[in-house]
């Protein structure tokens, strides 16, 4: 519950934004989220809220973790990976 | 050589990892003893131990997890609250993290199993929308930290439905490092801070910290870099006798922090001092609503029957459990007797066990302190 998790945004609607997390797209709330926020900004979402646009300089730095954690493992082996999918998974689950 | 390990552990650029763990050594062995800094974040306890960066971290370094994990740290009482109010037929939605917590007698596992309804979601958002579908109360038992809290706040502002209620447990972490700087026994001589929760407070919110208790703090991210040179640069602080907060993560974390997201967070919640589970009283550690949401607050709507947890005998293993001196920074998981044997993932004893935030529930999946000869090397292969 501490670690968010990057994604990109396709397209937005009021306060909800429709976002892509490698491949998985989900609904995400934009009510507390530091700046506007357009289709291709990348956000950090936490427990179904964007906490930060993530400036377009930063965005390799911060994926890099992700897909590491998303691409080497197995999450029922790895606590790490299974948050983090759990984060993508659980979001925006009522769609 | 300590540092050669780095090759053998997955770093995204060796060399700079190796230049780091270099740096780390040589400034440690400079301070000519023990050093213990404090972390206070799952997630970078999660990336520490999954990483294998013990095993990169020079001998006299210790890296301690504090009171990071907010499952761990919401208070038996609070556990109660949600367990008595679930026990009175009230319906509950909750994060799944909560669920094996322990109470002083029941968790909210064991609730449900006699037939209390608790609903699972993975967002305050999903505890709103379930409420607005059906007919009878909802409560929303929140936990969690001010990354979370916010997304509490944001849901009460948000218009909820008159059937949706809130019992808070949230908790403000910074009043928490205070807490650790006082004890008396305390070694920690450095606090990492953690860069998503510095999304939202700033790290304006530790200069205060810094100037009472003379203590360095440095806010990092979370990719093993980020650790290992946010490590450096607290240890250079410490060497140095600079009590100073640096923001090593400056691309997500301003000094300001989000202030929409603040703005939102102190208007819904007021910081009340309160017990964290295994730490202390809290001044202005836990969120609770302000009066101005007393119709949404779970603890003014209903009459919460703690009386009717006292007919049930505690747990007979709850009293070997050092959680709280683990979250202290005091003692390790390997330090508890219970540790590996009577308490693991499948039959957590207590809380630090039961969360994937936990120190012990970490430790216990990757290994504390790995030997990259043995299972970490193995993992690493991969």
């Amino acid at each position: 519950m501490c670690l968010g998790v990057p994604g990109k945004i396709v397209s937005v609607d009021g306060d909800i934004a429709t976002v892509d997390f490698w491949g998985v797209q989900r609904q995400v709330r934009l009510d507390v989220v530091d700046e506007p926020v357009l289709p291709g900004d990348y956000i950090l979402n936490h427990v179904g809220y964007a906490i930060r646009r993530i400036p377009a300089e930063e965005i390799g730095a911060t994926l890099a973790l992700y897909e590491e954690l998303l691409t080497h493992t197995e999450a029922d082996q790895d606590l790490m990976a299974a948050d983090v999918r759990a984060e993508i998974a659980g979001a925006g689950d009522d769609r | 050589m300590i540092a050669n390990g780095v090759s053998e552990l997955k770093f995204r650029d060796p060399a700079r990892a190796r230049a780091l763990a270099d740096a780390l050594e040589q400034t440690v062995e400079s301070i000519g003893r023990e050093v213990a800094v404090m972390h206070v974040c799952g997630s970078h306890e999660q990336a520490i131990a999954r990483f294998g960066l013990r095993a990169v971290l020079p001998k006299r370094l210790n890296v301690i997890m504090g009171p990071g994990c907010p499952v761990c740290i919401t208070d038996v009482p609070e556990v109660d609250e949600g367990v008595a109010l679930a026990r009175q037929g009230v319906r509950l939605a909750t994060y799944g993290d909560m669920l094996k917590v322990p109470g002083s007698m029941l968790s909210l596992n064991d609730a449900q199993a006699e037939g209390a309804r608790i609903d699972i979601v993975y967002s305050v958002a999903q505890a709103v929308e379930l409420a607005r579908r059906i007919d009878e109360p909802l409560v929303f038992f929140a936990t969690g930290f001010e990354t979370t809290a916010v997304a509490t706040a944001a849901a009460v502002l948000g218009d909820p439905p008159p059937n949706f209620f809130v019992l808070s447990a949230h908790k403000y972490i910074p009043p928490a490092m205070e807490i650790v700087a006082e004890m008396p026994d305390t070694r920690v001589e450095g606090f990492l801070a953690a860069g998503h929760a510095a999304t939202i407070t700033g790290w304006g919110v530790f200069e205060a910290f810094v100037d009472r208790h003379q203590l360095p703090v440095v806010v990092a991210g979370f990719e093993p870099l980020d650790i290992l040179a946010g490590l450096v640069r607290l240890v250079e602080l410490v060497r140095d006798g600079r009590p100073a907060v640096e923001n090593m993560f400056p691309l997500c974390v301003t000094r300001a922090g989000n202030l929409r997201a603040q703005q939102q967070l102190w208007r819904v919640f007021k910081p009340i001092g309160g017990n964290w589970r295994g730490i202390a009283h809290v001044p202005n550690g836990n969120l609770r609503l302000r009066d101005e949401f007393a119709h949404l607050d779970a603890r003014r709507r209903f009459d919460i029957d703690l009386e009717s947890l006292w007919d049930f005998a505690p747990p007979a293993l709850v009293r070997d459990c050092i959680c709280g001196d683990i979250m202290a920074g005091i003692k390790s998981p390997t330090d508890c007797s219970l540790y590996g044997k009577a308490c693991g993932p499948d039959s957590p004893v207590g809380a630090c066990m039961v969360s994937s935030e936990g120190t012990c529930r970490i430790w216990h999946q990757y290994g504390g302190h790995p030997d990259l000869g043995g299972r970490r090397g193995a993992f690493c292969a991969r």
